[in-house]
Formats: structure tokens, C-alpha cells, sequence
């Protein structure tokens, strides 16, 4: 490959990327979270993001669907600069993203069916079309029966089957998984990330932040990013 | 938006409460609201007998002859205010004043010559507002060839004062009580606000516009606002039959009163105003929380 071959081809991978995070820094007070972390992702990966706990892992997600502001640096979104999106623009992008969050938020007071469903009814989705759907995503997860349920009677391991359920049954192009294991025994949680995995199949980006190495021994093809003391310390591709 | 609606209602069923207690409030600001209405649109109603309609007689000068007429009419529509005149000859008022007087007619045949004088009858088209009603006499009376205007009665005038001062202060209570009821309703939905930040915080992370978000507060404060209503109005009527039944039973037999209860075009617009004030009150708070 000659040298202005590599360059098209470069230009054109970062033109492609669905995520690009430049030189980003976050503080909390006098506390860096991240430390000028730089991160180029292409449609379709599967990231897996490690580290010891504190090491900034929820922080790099949640700064990517804006839940938390950027102190420095820059990210852009399918080639979106976030830093410019504007408050009425914010619902929309959210909705690109599937999120399992490490404390799940699910709504206390209303069911598992209910939580799933939110996510369809906020994007404008007829009722009928809900209805199939979440049923159709709660049974993939084994939930169905718990339709009715409230997620306070839940055990940990249904809450986060619930909560991966309302992260993907918006077919979003982008999933974020914090810690989507974390309260699963050894075969649930290898159940969930095979569920990520089919995601990851029909074509969606996936980002898996977790300390939890044994799941990177069953893991398919994939991109390991390790942060430490919220900076990028080792990038390594498995296949 | 119906599944706004039976979300709305099961949000008010679980937080029966705080929500009972808002409806409470409205509809007892909608009481004392429409209780003033109810008494002043009896009164206006009242006034407006006794007022005649805004009518008056015009006594016109002895040395007035019919040939003037045209002209006295011409002037005295020339004031504007004239809705209908009509000219009373004193030939046809002896006629009338005669029937009227039936069995006494003899005292009539005496007479030499009719010692009434011209009228003309008036109706103005200011009816209610008895101090416009009177300033416009005056001018009347102040014309050639009219001798004196009557209108009214005295006592009427100060009756009609009195009755101003109670109308001010009925309008000061209605308001008083009207921004009470926003309070209590913005702050039941600033406690609900908070009561599900949570809930509220994962609607923004899945993406909810802020519309999405305020609109089950406006279907509350505007179903609020409806029964709010509704049960002030009940309350009054409730109240009205028994005692309107009670006053007409004793009274009827000494005065004509003619006590009605609110007109249905009232009726709704205090059910319009109370729902605008629920949804008013919500309007209020989501600002405040959310600026
Ligand atoms: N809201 C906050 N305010 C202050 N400090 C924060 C806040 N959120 C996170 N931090 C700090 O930022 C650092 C990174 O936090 P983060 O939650 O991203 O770590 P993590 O890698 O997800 O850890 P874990 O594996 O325990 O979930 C931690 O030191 C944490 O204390
Ligand atoms: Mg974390």
C-alpha cells in the first residue's frame, strides 16, 4: 500500500467513526474522572472498557449521551459535535442510545413492562406496536412473566435483565452497558452478553464497561480499552 | 391523549391526598367565588326592575306645543345614550290615568282642560351603572322645553353606592381566594415534581422531551381545575335549593323576589376559569422548578 493510500484510508475510517472522543477531559471538582482521553470507534465495534473501579469507566459513557458535561476536549457523535447540541436536540440523541445503567434506574413505581415501554412511548410509538415489542424484548430476556411485576420485587440479577431489556428494545444503533453483569451469576451473565452479542450481530455499536475480566475470556471479537486513573493506559484488539 | 388522561387520573388516584386536598381548595374558591356571582347577578337583576330598564319620563313644558315636537326629539337624541322614545300626548296620559283610576271618573269631568303635562318616554341604553344613568337626566333636564326628568328613585342612589363598596370587596375576596387556589396548586404540583424526580431524571436519560415530561402535569392541574369546579358549583347549588326553598316559603307572601340561581353561561365560565386555573397554577410551578 503506497503512502497516499494509507492516508485515504484513514481520513476515511475516522469520517466513518459513530463515536470519536478528542483529548477529553472530566473533572468533578478538583477529582479528574478522565484525563484527556482520545478514543476513534467505528460502526458495528464492540468495545469492551476495563479498569479498577474508580478508573472512570461510567464516566466515559455517561459523558457520551451528555449526562455528564465535558471539562475539555471534544466528542463527536457520527460526526455530531456534542458540545453543540442543542437542549431541544438532547431527547433525539439520547434516543440513538441503549442504555444499562450500573444502577439500573428502573422507575420503582411502575412495572417491568411499564419501564421497557417508556423507552418506545418517549420516541412517539403507537401502543399496539409497544406492546408486541416489549413483549417480544422481555421475552428474549426471560422477563415476560414479570411483565406486571414492580422492580422493587425483583432480585438483582431481574432488575438488570429488565434494564438490559429497555436498553435495546428501541433498536438503538449505539448500546452503553455499565456493568450489565455486575449483579448476574456466571451463566446469567453469560446469557446477557450473548444477548449483547446477537445486538452486536444485526449490526449495533456496543460499549461494555466492567472490571469484570472473566467476561472478557468468553468474549467474541472485540476491543479492549483499559483505563486507569482515568487515562487510557493499553488498547487491544481480540479476535 | 386519552392515554394522558387515564395516566393522569391513576397519578391522581395515587396520590389521592395531596390531590384531594388541591380539588378541596378549588372548589372552595370557586364557592366564594360564584356565591358573589350569585348574589350579583340577583342584585344586577334586581336593580335593573327597580331601574325600570333604564327608562325615564321626559315632562316637557306647559307652553310646548306638538309642532315642537321633532325638534325636542331631535335634541335630545343629539345626547346620544337614546335607545327608544316615544312621545306620550297629556290627552292619551288622561286616558290612561282615567282607566286607571276606573270608578273615580266623575272627579275627571270637572276638569276645564287637561292638566297633565306632555311626556316622553325614554329608554336609555346605559341600564345598569345608575351614575351615568342619573348624569344623563341632568342634561336632559337642562334642555328647552323639558320641565323635569324622573328616573329611578332617590334611595336607589344610595342603596347603589353601598352596593358598590360590597361589589369591590366581593371582587377583592374573589381574588384573594382565586390566588390562594393557585398556590395550593402550584405547590401540589411542585410536590409531585419532586416526588418523582427520579422517575422524571430516567425520562430525560431515554430520551423524553421536556413536553413529554410536563404534559401529565398539565392533565392533572387542568383535571384539577375541571372537578375543582364542578364541586364548587354542586356545593353552591346544593346549598341554593335549600335555602332558596326555605326564603320563598316565608317571604313570597311580603315581596316579589325573584332569586335565581347562576346563568349556564356563568356556570361555565367559572368551570372554564377554575380548569384554566389548574392548568395556570402548573404553569407557574414547572417554571419555577424548571428555569
Ligand atoms: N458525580 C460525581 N461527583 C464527584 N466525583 C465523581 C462523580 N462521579 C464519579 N466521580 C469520581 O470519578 C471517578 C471515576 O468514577 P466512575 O464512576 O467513572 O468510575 P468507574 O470506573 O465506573 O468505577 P466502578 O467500577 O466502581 O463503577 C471516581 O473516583 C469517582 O469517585
Ligand atoms: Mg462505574
Amino acid at each position: 500500500m503506497n503512502n497516499d493510500e494509507y492516508i485515504h484510508m484513514n481520513l476515511d475510517s475516522s469520517k466513518n467513526s459513530i463515536i470519536r472522543l478528542f483529548n477529553v477531559t472530566k473533572r468533578y471538582g478538583a477529582k479528574i474522572a478522565l484525563n484527556n482521553v482520545s478514543v476513534d470507534i467505528q460502526p458495528g465495534e464492540f468495545i469492551f472498557i476495563s479498569g479498577p473501579s474508580g478508573a472512570g469507566k461510567s464516566t466515559l459513557l455517561k459523558v457520551l449521551y451528555l449526562a455528564e458535561k465535558v471539562s475539555e476536549g471534544q466528542i463527536l457523535i457520527n460526526g455530531m459535535n456534542l458540545a453543540r447540541i442543542s437542549v431541544s436536540k438532547l431527547p433525539l440523541l439520547r434516543r440513538r442510545f441503549g442504555m444499562v445503567f450500573q444502577d439500573f434506574k428502573l422507575i420503582p413505581s411502575r412495572t417491568v413492562f411499564e419501564n421497557v415501554a417508556l423507552v418506545l412511548e418517549v420516541a412517539g410509538e403507537k401502543p399496539s406496536y409497544i406492546r408486541k415489542k416489549v413483549m417480544h424484548v422481555l421475552r428474549t430476556t426471560g422477563m415476560d412473566k414479570k411483565a406486571n411485576a414492580l422492580p422493587p420485587t425483583l432480585s438483582g440479577g431481574e432488575q438488570q435483565r429488565v434494564a438490559v431489556a429497555r436498553a435495546v428494545v428501541g433498536d438503538p444503533d449505539i448500546i452503553l452497558a455499565d456493568e450489565p453483569t455486575g449483579s448476574l451469576d456466571h451463566a446469567s451473565a453469560r446469557l446477557v452478553l450473548d444477548f449483547l452479542m446477537a445486538y452486536h450481530k444485526k449490526g449495533a455499536t456496543i460499549l461494555v464497561a466492567s472490571h469484570n475480566l472473566h467476561l472478557l475470556e468468553s468474549m467474541v471479537r472485540g476491543r479492549n480499552i483499559v483505563l486507569e486513573q482515568g487515562q487510557l493506559v493499553k488498547t487491544s484488539t481480540m479476535l | 391523549m386519552t392515554r394522558y388522561i387515564t395516566k393522569a387520573l391513576a397519578d391522581i388516584r395515587s396520590n389521592r391526598f395531596l390531590n384531594l386536598i388541591t380539588i378541596v381548595t378549588i372548589s372552595l374558591s370557586i364557592l366564594v367565588v360564584s356565591l358573589f356571582l350569585l348574589f350579583f347577578e340577583n342584585a344586577n337583576r334586581l336593580i335593573e326592575g327597580w331601574n325600570q330598564g333604564g327608562r325615564a319620563m321626559i315632562y316637557l313644558e306647559p307652553t310646548f306645543s306638538q309642532e315642537m315636537l321633532p325638534d325636542v326629539k331631535a335634541r335630545i337624541r343629539g345626547l346620544g345614550e337614546v335607545e327608544e322614545m316615544r312621545f306620550i300626548p297629556k290627552s292619551q296620559a288622561l286616558e290612561k290615568l282615567k282607566d286607571e283610576m276606573g270608578s273615580h271618573t266623575g272627579f275627571f269631568d270637572t276638569l276645564q282642560h287637561n292638566p297633565l303635562p306632555h311626556a316622553l318616554e325614554i329608554r336609555m341604553k346605559t341600564q345598569g351603572d345608575y351614575a351615568q344613568v342619573a348624569a344623563f337626566a341632568k342634561k336632559i333636564a337642562a334642555l328647552e322645553m323639558v320641565e323635569s326628568v324622573e328616573y329611578g328613585q332617590g334611595w336607589l342612589a344610595r342603596f347603589l353606592k353601598i352596593f358598590t363598596l360590597f361589589r369591590i370587596t366581593g371582587y377583592a375576596m374573589c381574588g384573594l381566594f382565586l390566588l390562594i387556589a393557585l398556590f395550593i396548586t402550584a405547590n401540589t404540583v411542585r410536590l409531585a415534581f419532586y416526588s418523582r424526580r427520579l422517575e422524571i431524571e430516567i425520562m430525560r436519560l431515554v430520551g423524553a422531551t421536556e413536553g413529554f415530561i410536563k404534559t401529565p402535569f398539565y392533565v392533572e392541574g387542568l383535571i384539577q381545575g375541571f372537578l375543582g369546579g364542578i364541586l364548587g358549583l354542586l356545593i353552591l347549588m346544593a346549598a341554593f335549593l335549600a335555602i332558596s326553598s326555605g326564603i320563598s316559603g316565608n317571604l313570597s307572601a311580603y315581596v316579589y323576589l325573584d332569586i335565581r340561581f347562576l346563568a349556564i353561561k356563568t356556570m361555565g365560565l367559572i368551570i372554564l376559569a377554575s380548569t384554566f386555573l389548574g392548568w395556570f397554577g402548573c404553569y407557574l410551578s414547572l417554571k419555577q422548578i424548571l428555569k
